[in-house]
């Protein structure tokens, strides 16, 4: 089996900078990505876009092209740069297994990086089945690689800066929104005023975004603010979207509903690890338990980027030099006073860029309906199961996600509970009239994604660490 | 003496039954015994179901039993085939051939020998099969396999769903089932036991450890030690395929269990095994030798070289040296009884052991044959385990 000091999962922002970094300490660094290319979901496609389509550059705007510098630097580096890895499991004593061309292969390492960043947050709403309905991060990804912008009448609903950054490129792209139906509540507006002047410290996330809404209002985007009971429309597929808007009902037609409610960390392998995990009530999500140094409660994993708390791109480079710096150190390649030193601007501009969270935080909360769905709307997609059974089952003696597995084989199908975890944990705690932690969530079980039944065959007995 | 102290006394639950564990067998004796009128307390320490008996492969079989456990087997299978009637679910029961298929001359004569013995125990539900008969059970079977071994009345349901249908049944009759109860310790007096545990103690008049594969340290709390090894079988489930196997099929060569559920998901197993730590309460997969089991299932059924894995996992499960259960009186302690040590095997007899226990507990010996299961057969480890 193949053995490096350093395994690092995910390319993106926190990866590619943990992986400059030890690299230039002199440790031996496998990068392991699911994408062809660096960049992460952020800077998707980055180097391609440069090379190639500057037109999709200018419309994506200046902050995706700063990935081109991370991804330069990885060119550089002395890193075992592994695309197209899967990654399946991971043991807590670090036998990373990985899919790669059509095999799967076993990687031991002293240290673990997770830099799996977010997910979207599923927005279960009446409807969201639908063929048509996409979520806006999706609709980011045609665009990013492959430049591919809906030519059909298309709607964004939801809420967070995604939601009107796609709407700006979609503008710039000439394909502007029919419409954006904002889900922010006026009384957030208010609660999240108090946040203002500290997030005054991170100004420039505020001027962009005043930037966009200023765009948006300038193109005459049709912009309905304080929505709720969103609801897709259509039998066996999207044709419009319907919500309540200023005392009315109002229906939008379209063929693509781009939905959105901000992202969470992706706890797949922290969870699959056995890291210990809180309740984040701001973010509403549930995150790694991590240190100062971004380590996790299991020796020998670090978690850094949007996957240990979403802080955004810029806060995930930060991080992933933080993580490296300390790993650095652990392998004996880096005196901690030097680590210290090195860290402290970092901590500085960490700290910066983290001033404007809790604006954000307070101001794009989920609304109730989407982190609890109505009974009737379908919270497991993979096994079809409504949020109303959900409800029934607990009522049945059904106390955390684990048994609504064994109750409903909720979170049981292909997507192995990415999708669900979150609304089935807040569904059975509302149910349960219980906190989130005491809820918890999913045990995560191998293979993180499917895998071919040969892969697994294929796997030589002489790999086994336990013989 | 502390304010806590005689707090727990003057809350002390008391119950004709206290019953360690709270799993297939810990949940059956309870309503067996609330069906006879007794008050029964359940603790456990997870939930209910949460090990073995929630997370096993389903297999309802009789096929291929230790001849000592033929009889249990045999009545078991007799209540499975009406389990609703006994816990108002059908568990996701559903009749079906389990088959063992011999991919060698060599396999056909270990199936061939053991279907005499059966015989000659006056049994008569284990056929051998031809290639032909073979093939009209198992029509997608590769072309290497030549023959094999069927117990047709057997079958398979869902181990969780199951598990907490003999719960709601015992609760509905009464029976107490307190989770997410660790027991500590057991003390005895004035003919009575005392079961301490971390949310205080409760008091019966009888004891019975159905602490699956933690049922040696109950055993030894009763100065029993026993040689038990949890061991922690693994399992795979696939995606949906399109139907082709209607029975529950295992290898007379290599180990094998193997099912197509009636979503189509196709559950792999036969006791290839993970690695038990974190103190014996969680496990880890051993991906290569998991490996040999997804080759197997390939191997006997080629259309499985396209199925795409959804999920892996391992059951803790104890073993006993014999691989046979300990079921019966305590040999040191008087209305104390066990049914623990299943060894990989104990889901289908469930609905029995309850049953058996039960009849013990009022005093009637049933007619089954048990010497087998005394935990007395393993006196001579009783040692220096203070």
């Amino acid at each position: 089996m193949d053995s490096a000091d350093v395994a690092i999962i995910g390319a993106g922002p926190a990866g590619l900078a943990a992986a400059e970094t030890l690299a230039a300490a002199g440790a031996s660094v496998v990068l392991l990505d699911e994408q062809q290319m660096p960049g992460g979901q952020i800077y998707r496609g980055i180097e391609a876009v440069q090379a190639l389509r500057r037109q999709t550059l200018s419309l994506l705007g200046s902050d995706y092209a700063a990935g081109a510098t991370l991804a330069k630097a990885l060119r550089n580096a002395p890193v075992d740069y592994q695309p197209g890895s899967m990654v399946w499991d991971v043991s807590r004593d670090l036998v990373i297994h990985y899919s790669r061309e059509g095999r799967s292969q076993g990687l031991h390492a002293r240290h673990l990086l997770i830099a799996s960043g977010a997910l979207e947050r599923p927005v279960p709403i009446p409807g969201w089945t639908l063929p048509g309905v996409m979520t806006v991060g999706a609709l980011q990804i045609l665009l990013k690689s492959d430049g591919l912008v809906p030519r059909v009448p298309l709607v964004l609903a939801g809420s967070g800066p995604l939601l009107l950054l796609l709407a700006v490129q979609l503008l710039k792209a000439g394909a502007p929104p029919a419409a954006i139906v904002e889900t922010v509540p006026r009384r957030a507006y208010r609660s999240a005023a108090r946040h203002v002047p500290r997030a005054l410290q991170g100004w420039r996330s505020l001027m962009k975004g005043r930037r966009w809404i200023r765009t948006l209002t300038h193109a005459g985007v049709p912009w309905y603010r304080g929505c709720t009971n969103l609801r897709v429309e259509g039998a066996d597929r999207a044709t419009g979207l319907a919500f309540h808007h200023a005392g009315r009902t109002e229906t939008i037609a379209a063929d693509v509903i781009g939905l959105h409610q901000g992202v969470v960390p992706n706890v797949q392998l922290t969870r699959l690890l056995d890291c210990e995990h809180v309740w984040d009530a701001s973010q509403r999500c549930f995150r790694p338990r991590l240190d100062d140094w971004l380590a996790t409660t299991v020796d020998g994993v670090s978690v850094a980027g949007d996957g240990g708390g979403i802080f955004g791109a810029v806060a995930a480079e930060w991080q992933g030099r933080l993580a490296g710096l300390n790993i650095a150190h652990r392998l004996d390649r880096l005196p901690s006073a030097e680590r210290d030193r090195q860290a402290a601007p970092m901590r500085a501009a960490l700290a910066r860029e983290r001033t404007v969270r809790p604006l954000l935080d307070t101001l794009y909360q989920p609304p109730p309906d989407v982190l609890r769905p109505a009974d009737e709307v379908v919270v497991c997609r993979c096994e079809e199961v409504s949020a109303g059974r959900i409800r029934e089952a607990v009522r049945l003696g059904c106390s955390g996600p684990n048994q609504a597995k064994s109750f409903l084989r909720c979170g049981m199908g292909p997507c192995q509970g990415r999708i669900c975890g979150l609304p089935v944990a807040e569904i059975i705690a509302e149910t349960r009239g219980v906190d989130l932690d005491d809820v918890g969530y999913y045990r995560i079980r191998p293979p993180l994604k499917p895998l071919p039944l040969m892969e697994l065959a294929g796997l030589a007995a002489d790999n086994d660490p336990a013989q | 003496m502390s304010a806590t102290t005689r707090s727990a006394r003057s809350t002390l639950a008391t119950a004709d039954v206290l019953v360690i564990g709270g799993g297939i067998h810990g949940c059956s004796v309870a309503l067996h015994c609330a069906l006879k009128g007794l008050s029964v307390i359940v603790v456990e320490r997870h939930t209910v179901g949460r090990h073995a008996s929630g997370v096993n492969a389903g297999g309802v079989r009789r096929l291929g039993r230790a001849v000592a456990e033929i009889p249990l087997s045999m009545a078991a299978m007799e209540i499975w085939h009406r389990i609703t009637d006994l816990v108002d679910d059908d568990c996701g029961f559903r009749a079906a051939p389990q088959v063992k298929v011999a991919e060698t001359e060599a396999d056909l004569d270990t199936l061939a020998a053991r279907a005499e013995t059966v015989r000659a125990h006056g049994y008569d539900h284990e056929v051998p099969l031809d290639r032909q008969q073979l093939r009209s059970l198992l029509p997608a079977v590769a072309p290497h396999c030549i023959g094999g071994l069927a117990s047709l009345g057997d079958g398979f349901a869902d181990p969780y769903r199951t598990t907490a249908a003999f719960r709601r049944a015992a609760e509905r009759h009464g029976a107490r089932i307190v989770e997410r109860c660790s027991a500590l310790g057991i003390d005895r007096s004035a003919g009575r036991f005392r079961l301490n545990t971390d949310h205080g103690a409760f008091d019966g008049a009888l004891l019975v450890n159905c602490a699956g594969a933690w049922g040696g340290e109950v055993a030894a709390w009763l100065d029993e030690p026993v040689p038990i090894e949890p061991i922690a079988p693994m399992m795979l489930v696939t995606d949906r395929l399109p139907r082709f196997c209607d029975a529950v099929v295992g290898a007379a060569g290599r180990p094998l269990s193997f099912k197509q559920m009636d979503n189509g998901t196709v559950v792999v197993g036969g006791g290839r095994r993970g690695v038990v730590d974190d103190q014996g309460t969680g496990t880890r997969l051993r991906l290569p030798e998991l490996a040999k089991t997804a080759a197997t299932a390939a191997d006997i059924f080629p259309i499985m070289a396209g199925a795409t894995i959804v999920r892996c996992w391992a059951g803790i499960e104890g073993r006993m040296p014999d691989d046979l259960p300990v079921i019966g009186p305590s040999g040191t302690t008087p209305d104390a009884v066990h049914a623990f040590g299943f060894s990989a095997h104990g889901f289908q007899l469930g609905p029995i052991v309850g049953a058996i226990l039960a009849e013990q507990i009022v005093g009637d010996r049933g007619n089954l044959p048990l010497d087998a299961f005394d935990i007395r057969r393993f006196g001579s480890c009783k040692t220096d385990t203070a």
